[in-house]
């Protein structure tokens, strides 16, 4: 068992693994939840996509902090993640409340004040 | 190849793959397929995040995103339960696909910042201090150095369920 735990924290501790492809991956999402906000017309696939940027934005920041064996952005991490379910109550809500006045949820019907 | 790469190539691809049906639905203009998409692409980048020796993250990636956040998501869907007319037209103007071509712009000048510049940390000595990613030494770190935000952000959760109380209800 320690045999084990050793080995693991051997492997820890030199990734094959380079930073870049983490934040490759943290840019396809990110790039995909950007254009799935800018093109997606339902606001529950908006705000699905919303949580995508969320996500890619966490995966770079605990790349960073692996990389530089710096343990803050776990915690900016987890700030994120309370933000994002603050986010995802209060828009769902909205979401709701707008869908029982206008019966759409559609992004483009939301236009009550230009103009 | 090692099995740390093959494992990093599963998850990034199902990762990418779960986010584009997100976007895309195979399933028509419902949602609620892009909702089940996302919580695979949750349970993918968790798995990301301990490659990346994050565990008290991945877990807390599963139990708040595709845990909470994701029931929340599918509750109102299925509440909901929206006919065609109701989900509206998918207008696609010429803003829109501006938008995306920009997006995919700032990608490939992205790609060339990291190319230029991410090498040099990767090359860095990267042995990782002792409890690197536990939920011990993230608590430590919670509960000393990030005590007012971590404060803070308990009053925004609060903030934010009375807001979701206050705009949900029937009559202001």
């Amino acid at each position: 068992m320690d045999n084990l735990t050793s080995l693991v924290a051997e492997a820890a501790n030199q990734p094959s693994i380079p930073l870049s492809w983490y934040l490759y991956v943290a840019l396809a999402l990110f790039a995909i939840g950007a254009i799935g906000v800018m093109v997606r017309r339902n606001a529950l696939t908006v705000l699905m996509s919303v949580e995508i940027m969320l996500n890619a934005v966490n995966l770079s920041f605990l790349a960073f902090a692996r990389f530089h064996n710096d343990m803050n952005g776990h915690l900016v991490t987890f700030f994120v993640i309370a933000v994002a379910a603050a986010e995802a109550a209060v828009g769902l809500a909205l979401v709701l409340g707008i869908f029982r006045h206008k019966k759409v949820v559609n992004v483009d019907t939301m236009s009550a004040l230009r103009n | 190849m090692e099995l740390e790469q093959i494992f990093f190539w599963l998850l990034a691809f199902g990762a990418v793959f779960t986010s584009i049906l997100v976007v895309l639905p195979p399933g028509g203009k419902n949602p609620i397929f892009g909702a089940l998409a996302l919580i695979l692409s949750f349970f993918f980048v968790a798995g990301i995040y301990v490659l990346l020796v994050a565990h008290l993250m991945a877990a807390l990636q599963i139990m708040v995103y595709a845990g909470a956040i994701m029931v929340l998501f599918m509750f109102v869907i299925m509440l909901l339960n929206l006919s065609k007319r109701e989900l509206g037209e998918e207008s696609k103007t010429f803003v829109q696909g501006l938008g995306a071509v920009a997006m995919l712009f700032i990608s490939v000048k992205a790609i060339l910042i990291v190319e230029a510049s991410a090498d040099g940390i990767s090359k860095r000595d990267m042995v990782l201090s002792q409890g690197f990613g536990t939920v011990e030494s993230v608590a430590d770190m919670l509960f000393h150095d990030y005590l007012f935000p971590f404060e803070l952000a308990a009053v925004l959760l609060l903030v934010a369920i009375i807001g979701a109380v206050v705009l949900a209800k029937r009559t202001l």
